[in-house]
């Protein structure tokens, strides 16, 4: 089989000797590689448009001006996206602080912790989360979240106002709930590419690990998380991806204002966020919408790199594991199951 | 004399402790579900009526608002339409990956590509048709079709990888066999390939069926928005994720309650495709 | 303490002292009596006793009402055709077998008086005394040789003062000390099938066990391996009770002192390992050893 798979193409020299199915097959061929051609052109072509519409805005400021310029004003139409970038990135490290321990927490429970029946159930239960819509999250956020959560949030502040970035006066909607709403919505995949990652441990291991007289945890500590770290570090990056992408569930709640908040409880912007509000006032303008667009090319190229560092890291965790039998990669089952 | 040693006080209770730890982040994890779930149906149960799901929104500011029909059936078009783009597509391209793809340098890129199309956020989906198609004028301004091919290309990376998941585990003995019958490659495929993954490439479907429903961000850029129901995808078209987000915004309680009605029906229905494509994934496993 | 483990079988066998049996009043205690130094083990370790033993996975009932005994300071060999219940019997010894989804045992598993399946026993203790090495060398691939030796010392909290003496103690047990005391930082898993497998065993010695249970511990490796392995246990002998599983009848006549027949779950015969393949009781016992089936 080995053998099989390492020949480009696979097609075995059986039957090179019948011409009418060859000439169909070559039909076969071709159509499938041009439509996967297709879709690289695709994409570039896209690409190439986006970078062409920003470019009202990129020429203007400068690349570098307009990604770290902190003064984003409409009405002077001056575009820099600093203070959008460090929303993007103070909402989706909460997201990461809050949801990773508790998705890597889930993940243990699942497979290592949790009596048999429940497996399957809270398996589910959690993937269901990604199941809910952004805008749905947004609904909750806005209505429920943001004001039952206002007192709280206020003698947070008031409690921790001796830390950095802690204190002030809240208003509602805030970097905080914004951060706090994408952890749920992480949750589902960091958990998901941990369970799949932690369940290529070998079971070798675990017991090695249970012979010696480790209890579950120590188990867990000797064998379980040592193994599956860079899984766990790529699967958690994926959801960082996810959370410095996602649009309408912050837009609802981090409270859309233009300057870097001086605490986590303050309101602030993301650049997903503005590009949904400002969108329709911009169509007519075409330095703004150029912004608008550039700033969702600031977007691209971050989660960009984000992705092909979590991709690189969970695929060299299961390279090591299935360097033989040539199955797909785990973690691509489970993020395509839980779409991310 | 007992014959076993003694396991300290302290490993015990860290044990103890490190699995109540885990149990009670576990339980953390699903609060906000159980949460979210029992508002819908709290606030939305009581939106959902006859009347709700059969009229379109009236946009008026006073008196009646209207229910959510034109957005139900502007989603379940769009969705349609993209699954139809996207499906044979995304298969064929899982089809090019597993059949010809494996190893050479295109297939490589391709998959990279896939990858890559995966991470990269909705509203960037929705920014490529707006910049590529609505600015442009390319048959019209705001159009329906134009929120699906968003849709469709959200929906092509996960349908190309969970294709290719379940594709590349049809052994290759099964695509031996029927070659060495002397059947060409693509009879193979379309007979002996395509049918014994059929249940995960239709599991895998639907799961990008229901991410795409719940899609906002790309719509708003490519789909415009409109009350009356529509069927023809060449205008504007309204659908229920942009009808939440417009409703949410308003401080009449009456558009807030629609917008948790529309949200109620929005997850039901995605529940229910995913909850079928489940059950259909599990049931390929099991087989 | 190394190098008189031979002497130690010789002597045994020659005085007829054969491991295991079923009838405890033949067995002389070895301690209290201490024949000469070379047999003498080093450390007085425990008996294993099986009584009633049932294993099932699910609804298989895979093993029948056993009961054996296993001597200290004795290795006993299991052999039987594969599937007769070899390796759940071993892994029901240090309740590894209810480690596997669906699997369960029931009766008594007793080191010394205690039954290990009591309730009030806590199962980390068990298996801190009864340690285990398995078919397949598993070191920790993430951790050095030292790492790995130390990490059952390290579970349970030694005093770090000590930690390098005793892996030190433990490879040389293992008779892997010379081999790697110049790489002791180097990934486990960069070491040979053979080598690797010795540290499994440095590393399950390293805690003291009173028991070693051995599941077909040479399977993975080749013959030079094997013979390093085989060794070994003369040595391990006089430090623990030794329960060896193989399918390799060959092994069993060269390493054990008694072995026990199982087929399909049960029992067929144990004894002296020498009666067992020159003289069996049970035909069926003869059909195996002879090679007619398995």
């Amino acid at each position: 089989m080995e053998a099989h798979v390492a020949t480009p193409g696979g097609a075995p020299s059986i039957f090179e000797g019948a011409p009418g199915a060859r000439a169909a097959d070559r039909v076969f061929r071709s159509v499938l590689t041009a439509l996967a051609l297709g879709i690289l052109a695709l994409i570039v072509f896209f690409f190439v448009f986006l970078v062409v519409k920003a470019n009202p805005a990129l020429s203007r400021f400068g690349i570098f001006g307009f990604t770290f310029n902190n003064d984003w004003d409409v009405s002077r139409s001056t575009y820099g996206a600093w203070p959008l970038l460090v929303g993007t990135l103070i909402t989706s490290g909460i997201a990461l602080i809050i949801g990773v321990p508790v998705a890597i927490a889930t993940a243990l429970y699942i497979n290592e912790l949790c009596p048999r029946r429940l497996r399957g159930p809270l398996t589910v239960l959690v993937e269901l989360l990604a199941a809910v819509p952004s805008v749905v999250y947004g609904l909750w956020g806005f209505l429920v979240l943001v004001p039952k959560l206002k007192g709280a949030q206020q003698s947070l502040a008031d409690t921790f106002g001796f830390l950095p970035f802690v204190g002030g006066h809240v208003a509602g909607p805030s970097y905080f709930i914004a951060g706090l709403i994408l952890a749920i919505m992480i949750l589902p995949i960091v958990s998901a590419i941990s369970r799949e990652v932690m369940s290529t441990v070998p079971a070798d291991h675990k017991e090695a690990a249970l012979a010696l007289g480790a209890t579950r945890w120590e188990m867990i500590r000797t064998a379980v998380l040592p193994y599956s770290r860079s899984g766990v570090v790529g699967g958690a990056m994926l959801g960082l991806g996810r959370a410095i992408g996602e649009t309408i569930a912050v837009t609802l709640v981090v409270g859309n204002a233009p300057q870097i908040g001086k605490s986590l409880f303050d309101q602030g912007y993301t650049l997903a966020a503005v590009i949904v509000n400002e969108f329709g006032e911009a169509a007519t303008d075409r330095l703004h919408t150029g912004a608008l667009i550039a700033a969702g090319l600031v977007l691209f190229v971050l989660t960009l790199l984000v992705n092909a560092a979590a991709r690189a890291l969970v695929s060299r965790a299961e390279r090591r594991q299935r360097a033989t039998g040539g199955a797909v990669p785990a973690g691509a089952a489970a993020a395509a199951r839980v779409g991310a | 004399m007992t014959a076993l040693p003694v396991i300290s006080a302290r490993r015990r209770r860290t044990d103890l402790f490190a699995r109540g730890v885990f149990a009670a982040l576990t339980l953390v994890a699903i609060v906000p579900l159980v949460l979210i779930i029992y508002y819908i149906l709290d606030k939305g149960l009581g939106a959902i009526s006859w009347h709700f799901l059969s009229t379109d929104p009236t946009g008026n500011f006073l008196g009646d608002p209207g229910g959510v029909k034109s957005a139900i059936l502007g989603t379940l078009e769009i969705v349609l339409i993209a699954t139809a783009l996207a499906v044979p597509i995304g298969i064929g391209v899982a089809l090019y990956l597993v059949e010809f793809g494996r190893g050479t340098v295109l297939g490589g890129v391709v998959r990279y590509f896939v990858d890559v199309l995966t991470g990269v956020p909705s509203i960037v989906f929705g920014l490529f048709i707006y910049t590529g198609l609505v600015v442009t004028h390319t048959l019209g301004s705001f159009a329906g079709w134009k929120g699906a091919v968003a849709l469709a290309l959200l929906m092509l990376p996960v349908v190309t990888r969970s294709a290719e998941v379940v594709l590349i585990l049809v052994p290759d003995s099964l695509r031996e066999a029927a070659l060495a019958l002397g059947a060409p490659r693509w009879r193979v495929v379309a007979r002996v390939v395509l049918p014994s993954a059929l249940t995960g490439l239709i599991t895998g479907g639907l799961l990008a069926v229901a991410r795409a429903a719940g899609e906002t961000a790309p719509l708003i850029f490519t789909m415009g928005s409109t009350l009356p129901t529509n069927f023809d995808p060449f205008k504007q078209m309204n659908s229920l994720p942009v009808q939440i987000f417009n409703d949410v915004g308003q401080a009449q309680d009456r558009l807030v309650t629609r917008a948790w009605g529309a949200a109620l029906t929005l997850v039901a229905m995605i529940l229910i495709l995913t909850l079928i494509a489940r059950t259909l994934a599990r049931r390929s496993r099991l087989t | 303490m190394t190098g008189d483990g031979f002497a130690a079988s010789q002597t045994a066998a020659a005085a007829g002292e054969h491991g295991l049996s079923r009838s405890p009043q033949t067995r002389r205690p070895l301690v209290a009596q201490a024949p000469s130094a070379s047999a003498r083990p080093t450390k007085a370790a425990r008996r294993v006793r099986l009584e009633g033993l049932d294993a099932y996975y699910g609804d298989n009932h895979a093993l029948r009402g056993l009961d054996l005994e296993f001597e200290p300071n004795k290795v006993t060999a299991i052999i039987g055709p594969s599937g007769c219940g070899k390796s759940t019997m071993i892994r029901c010894i240090n309740r590894m077998h209810e480690e596997i989804p669906g699997a369960r045992a029931e009766g008594k598993v007793c080191l010394d008086q205690v039954d290990v399946y009591d309730p009030s026993v806590n199962v980390v203790a068990v298996r801190r005394a009864i340690g285990m090495v398995f078919q397949k060398p598993n070191p920790f691939p993430t951790m050095s040789i030292f790492d790995n030796v130390a990490s059952g010392i390290r579970l349970s909290g030694a005093s770090r003062a000590d930690l390098r003496d005793r892996v030190e103690r433990a490879l040389r047990g293992a008779g892997l000390w010379d081999e790697v005391k110049d790489r002791l930082a180097e990934p486990g898993i960069g070491l040979s099938g053979g080598q690797q497998q010795r540290l499994c065993i440095a590393r399950t010695m390293a805690v003291d066990p009173e028991v070693l249970l051995m599941d077909e511990p040479c399977s993975a490796l080749d013959p030079i391996a094997t013979l390093k392995v085989e060794e070994l246990l003369a040595d391990l002998k006089q430090r623990v009770t030794v329960v060896l599983v193989t399918h390799n009848m060959q092994q069993a006549a060269r390493v054990a002192d008694s072995t026990a027949f199982l087929l399909d779950g049960e029992l067929v015969e144990v004894g002296a390992t020498d009666e067992m393949f020159t003289q069996p009781k049970d035909s069926r016992t003869e059909d195996y050893v002879t090679g007619k089936f398995g």
